[in-house]
């Protein structure tokens, strides 16, 4: 993937994570600003600190792990609602896990948080992905485009709410080809859209997932014993 | 007497050493006569006779059979040949019906419990102390009945039946309560202390505050202790286990790691393939238990296993996606050897470019299937005609079987091999 744009680009990111050694190896994979472009202005192990850390440094994107001590990275984002909320500079979270347990993956979502990667993620997706974060657009990994394909999928129970409870077609078809490890030039290129166009769709998915109060996704979840 | 063949009494030959247990079956008090008899090899009726018997004697029975409740706990074991069933002889209709009630034996052994207690009660001459009996028997009804209760207690413990009301053995307590507390009213008025009984409420009233608040706060602590302690070791058995998993397979895998570390691949391989075990045992679902060598019954398992397979094999890692689940047929099953043949192509010649992905749908009555990778890409028709993998395995076997084979390939920009199956007919 060639993110080699040379305009400026800058954001300031703050590292979640209670594992030192995985800090480490993030910041310097994507840490060198001169070359990626991300600042990594402050870096917490506890839900105390992150919060502590997010509020003091406001940062554009906040890499967030999702187990962590004091509550888990849910606890964060419910706590960073307001600095979520904030029309001027939102601080936005990209989850970042090693575990792809759909109870986690939904979890953060649900919570707030703008996209899920695991941690498997290379360094320049990670990159990319922190940038479209910092965009305010949605950043799904295979997974969990996965996840949410199984969770929407369509049922005999009516919607509680037709806009939120079920995906669009076009949807689908953007969350399939994520799923099957598409970038998403290659997404625009199949189906003969804009970029810009697979982005809105991701996003649409995303506030669907976030703000959808369906008993589907309750009974999904139900089914794979996460509630 | 174990060893004659000839002996009448065969099948016990090789019955362990009995241990004493008073019987949960069939009993009509705490079921020592019947553990007895059982332990002993005898009829119940005659060990309830000796009882009674002995009950005559200055009322040796009665301490001896409450002497036993007391100390020997209740079992399962111990009754010989279980009566049966009187229900058994009795027409359908009334079978339940008749199967709750008392049977008829342990109606008369109650009377005869009634009729020897009069007459033993008759023969005492104990003068003044004779009023006493009564209350005193009332006081040992409602402990007998306590009693009772902490049997049925334990026993739906390790019977796990204890799904029946709650309002019975609440009942139950509350009357073996008020029995005891009847007997000793009746004793403490017998005394002809009534007019103080007052007095003698407030103080032991007094007395019982005292002792709860000396006693309560370590009795509370005690059970809370108790119970962290139960916590505790649950949460230790856990880690054990965890950390039995964890010493065995990886630490295992670093070690291998270590000594090959000048291989990236097979380091790769390593790590892949711990990971993916370990994910498995710390994600599975409740209730599956560690075989995994068990065939696949269902789409989603088959392809996370034919994945895991292959990338063990070839040492490149394999993203599985899935949504939706369906049973296997015969026609998926050959859709999975074809994917299989797929994802080995994919790890063999575009395994460079990055993990393999592999991405299952179940929709209705199709199930797709795609395998991408990122590699260099191929053209099919410069395929020579004697490689069979792609044309044979993958398209041909697809098309018997019903489906049909897509294969996309840019060159530079990966290989995509779509398969797409209906499901059999069910």
């Amino acid at each position: 993937m060639t993110t080699e744009e040379t305009t400026e680009r800058h954001v300031r990111v703050v590292l979640v994570d209670d594992h030192r050694m995985f800090r480490t190896g993030v910041q310097a994979e994507i840490g060198a600003t001169d070359r990626t472009g991300v600042e990594v202005v402050g870096e917490a192990a506890d839900v105390d600190q992150a919060v502590t850390v997010i509020t003091a440094t406001r940062p554009e994107v906040v890499l967030l792990d999702v187990h962590l001590p004091g509550g888990g990275g849910v606890e964060v984002l419910r706590r960073c609602a307001p600095l979520m909320a904030d029309p001027e500079h939102p601080v936005r979270f990209l989850a970042l896990s090693v575990s792809d347990a759909a109870e986690d993956v939904i979890g953060v979502i649900r919570g707030g948080a703008r996209g899920y990667v695991t941690k498997t993620i290379t360094g320049t997706d990670l990159v990319d992905a922190v940038f479209r974060v910092k965009d305010g657009d949605a950043v799904f990994s295979p997974r969990l485009a996965g996840f949410v394909l199984d969770a929407f999928a369509s049922t005999d129970a009516p919607p509680v709410d037709e806009d939120l409870d079920r995906l669009t077609q076009r949807e689908r078809e953007v969350l399939r080809l994520i799923a099957r490890g598409y970038a998403y030039k290659e997404i625009a290129k199949q189906l003969f859209i804009s970029v810009k166009t697979v982005e809105s769709h991701v996003s649409a998915v995303l506030r669907k997932l976030q703000l959808s109060n369906r008993h589907e996704l309750t009974r999904w979840a139900t089914a794979r014993r996460l509630v | 007497m174990t060893t004659a063949p000839p002996s009448p009494t065969p099948p016990r030959a090789d019955i362990p050493p009995r241990k004493l247990y008073r019987s949960a079956e069939g009993r009509m008090l705490g079921g020592v006569a019947r553990g007895l008899a059982g332990h002993l090899g005898a009829p119940v009726s005659w060990v309830r006779i000796v009882f009674l018997a002995l009950l005559l004697a200055q009322g040796m029975g009665a301490v001896l059979y409450a002497v036993f409740w007391f100390v020997v706990p209740l079992g399962v074991g111990g009754v010989e040949a279980p009566r049966p069933a009187p229900a058994e002889t009795l027409p359908d209709g009334r079978r339940r019906l008749f199967a709750r009630k008392p049977d008829r034996g342990q109606v008369v052994a109650l009377l005869a419990l009634v009729i020897g207690a009069a007459i033993f009660v008759d023969n005492l001459h104990l003068g003044r102390a004779n009023a006493y009996i009564w209350p005193l028997l009332l006081v040992g009804a409602g402990v007998a009945l306590v009693w009772r209760q902490a049997d049925n207690a334990r026993r739906a413990h390790w019977m796990e039946v204890s799904r029946r009301k709650r309002v019975l053995p609440l009942a139950r307590g509350a009357a073996g309560v008020a029995l005891a507390g009847i007997g000793v009213t009746g004793i403490v008025v017998l005394q002809g202390s009534a007019e103080h009984l007052g007095t003698v409420l407030q103080a032991s009233l007094a007395v019982l505050v005292g002792i709860a608040l000396l006693a309560g706060p370590s009795l509370v602590r005690m059970t809370q202790d108790l119970s962290a302690e139960r916590t505790m070791r649950i949460r230790a058995q856990e880690r054990a286990e965890v950390a039995a998993h964890v010493h065995d397979s990886v630490l295992h895998t670093l070690t291998l790691i270590q000594r090959n570390a000048e291989d990236p691949r097979e380091v790769a391989r390593l790590a892949r393939a711990q990971e993916r075990e370990l994910r498995a045992w710390l994600y599975r679902p409740e209730g599956r238990g560690k075989d995994e060598a068990e065939e696949p019954t269902t789409l989603a398992e088959a392809v996370k296993a034919t994945a895991a397979e292959v990338e063990d094999h070839h040492g490149v890692p394999i993203e599985v996606v899935v949504v939706g689940d369906c049973p296997l047929d015969e026609r998926l099953a050959a859709q999975m050897q074809a994917a299989r043949e797929a994802m080995v192509n994919a790890a063999k010649y575009g395994g460079e470019g990055g993990a393999v992905q592999v991405y299952a749908e179940v929709e209705g009555r199709t199930v797709f299937l795609s395998v991408r990778d990122r590699g260099p890409g191929f053209d099919l028709d410069a395929v020579p005609d004697d490689r069979m993998g792609v044309r044979e395995s993958i398209i041909g076997r697809m098309q018997r079987n019903g489906g049909t084979a897509r294969l996309r390939s840019v060159p530079g920009g990966g290989t995509e091999v779509e398969l797409e199956m209906e499901r059999a007919a069910a």
